[in-house]
């Protein structure tokens, strides 16, 4: 016997699962790529960097965090962003943080590591000509980051750095082993209060599809068109 | 600060008595192993097949594998997770359904499945550049020795392309460890779910974390020696750059 899908259940929890869950899934993916980016870009800069703390200390963080799985990341997190706030604050118990505030500072740091090799890269594929010609017009070194190689290297990367985006958004249903009210973690909510364990996670799958297949066709429209103006 | 540190958690015994701390992490870093060798393997035969596919001339074929890279690719794993565990022994017959819910092993199979499957579109990606790096001329040399389109694949392309695949495959491999943490989500106590597990007990996450993440590291450590070891083991004298091949030769 075939299962017989209640599409009711599906209609009745649509407000609550678009309005709180995917809104905070969205929330969380667009803030989390912006810091992630604007970190990942200083973590690029501190990696290539020729003074050694810097770089080592660059690179051992983002390869710290690329060798344990998300999940662990999420854990550690989660314990020491409460007790870090404890000891700046100087309160006697780990301090009460937002879940999402939490989970916006954790995806930043732990998408920084991502962007930060998306950057080096994108840095990487711009030629050296440009940096000798940038000295030799008298730029700084701040100048010929801001002026001449990261408007470039961002170019070339904006296809990576949006497919990582997406990759972001995925992610973010992990919030859900923290019984945060993201898009999954709605429809979690949904199908133990109504036992409709079927349809609620088929329809999460569904629109995760969708979002995710939606925008990676986009994203391969803007890689044709950044590649034919290369 | 508030954190009481005690690491001699480790050699503490666990609330059924029957082993350390430690021997609890490091089972679950077996069961983390066991997982994640059991998908690669999943996803290696089935990335090879839709990755042949895709380089098939039929237009069926390669429509089909297409669907299949993205139905897999654009679902998250947590969700994947929860369709073959929670979902799938549900549209199943009744009889079969009843038959997979009672089985012992029906967690540790939906994961290594699900992991599996959700790796196998990129194994096939990668297996499809590197087809399609070789250049028809190897095709054309095997049709020429009068071979059938299978024998090309096995005897000729596919061996190649293996080769070529080794640097990205290590980086699966790696992947496909971290991922197996989403299975402590369904209850499988694997690396992850051990340090979680031994937080709620002991309360000394601090310990609990840095334990799993240090064995994730010597891991990590382990498999990248032994796929170098299998690069240069494997490797063809003189066919690449690269004597070995290494990760920079992405596009050829």
């Amino acid at each position: 016997m075939l299962f017989d899908i209640d599409w009711q259940v599906i209609a009745d929890a649509l407000p609550f699962l678009i309005f709180k869950g995917l809104w905070f899934s969205i929330r969380l993916t667009l803030v989390a790529t912006v810091g992630g980016m604007a970190l990942g870009t200083i973590l690029a800069l501190m990696r290539l960097s020729s003074v050694r703390p810097l770089s080592a200390g660059a690179e051992a963080y983002v390869n710290g965090i690329r060798s344990i799985p998300l999940l662990m990341v999420i854990f550690w997190f989660f314990f020491l962003i409460p007790v870090a706030a404890q000891m700046i604050v100087g309160s006697d118990t780990p301090v009460h943080v937002d879940p999402f505030l939490l989970s916006v500072i954790t995806f930043t740091l732990f998408e920084a590591a991502y962007f930060c090799e998306i950057v080096r890269s994108g840095i990487g594929a711009i030629s050296n000509g440009q940096v000798n010609a940038a000295k030799a017009m008298g730029m700084t070194y701040r100048q010929t980051m801001t002026v001449v190689v990261l408007p470039q290297a961002f170019r070339i990367m904006t296809p990576m750095a949006l497919t990582q985006m997406i990759i972001l958004f995925q992610d973010t249903s992990l919030v859900y082993v923290l019984s945060i009210t993201d898009f999954l973690g709605a429809a979690g909510v949904v199908a133990r209060r109504t036992g409709r364990l079927v349809e609620m996670y088929l329809f999460a799958a569904a629109v995760y599809f969708f979002i995710c297949f939606f925008l990676s066709t986009v994203v391969r429209r803007i890689e044709q068109r950044l590649a034919i103006i290369r | 600060m508030g954190y009481n540190w005690d690491w001699n958690v480790f050699l503490q015994k666990t609330p059924d008595g029957s082993e350390t701390y430690l021997s609890f992490l490091l089972t679950g870093a077996m069961w983390t192993l066991a997982v994640s060798l059991a998908s690669l393997a999943i996803a290696i035969v089935f990335g090879t097949f839709v990755g042949v596919m895709q380089t098939l001339p039929g237009r069926k074929a390669r429509l089909a594998a297409r669907v299949y890279v993205e139905v897999f690719r654009n679902i998250p794993l947590l969700v994947q997770m929860f369709v073959w565990y929670f979902v799938v022994p549900e549209l199943l017959p009744d009889a079969a359904g009843q038959l997979v819910k009672q089985w012992d092993h029906s967690l540790f199979f939906s994961v290594v499945l699900c992991l599996g499957l959700y790796t196998s579109p990129r194994i096939a990606e990668q297996l499809r550049s590197a087809l399609s790096s070789l250049g028809r001329g190897q095709q054309m040399a095997g049709k020429a020795l009068g071979m059938s389109t299978t024998q090309t694949y096995r005897i000729v392309l596919l061996p190649m392309s293996f080769r070529i695949i080794l640097p990205p495959l290590t980086s699966e491999f790696l992947g496909v460890i971290k991922n197996s943490a989403i299975a402590s989500v369904l209850g499988l106590i694997e690396l992850t779910g051990a340090a979680r597990t031994m937080q709620e007990f002991t309360f000394q996450a601090f310990e609990a974390f840095a334990g799993a993440t240090l064995i994730y590291f010597l891991i990590n450590i382990i498999v990248v020696r032994f796929m170098k070891r299998l690069e240069r083991i494997s490797a063809i004298p003189g066919y690449t750059a690269m004597q070995g091949g290494s990760a920079a030769n992405g596009k050829n």
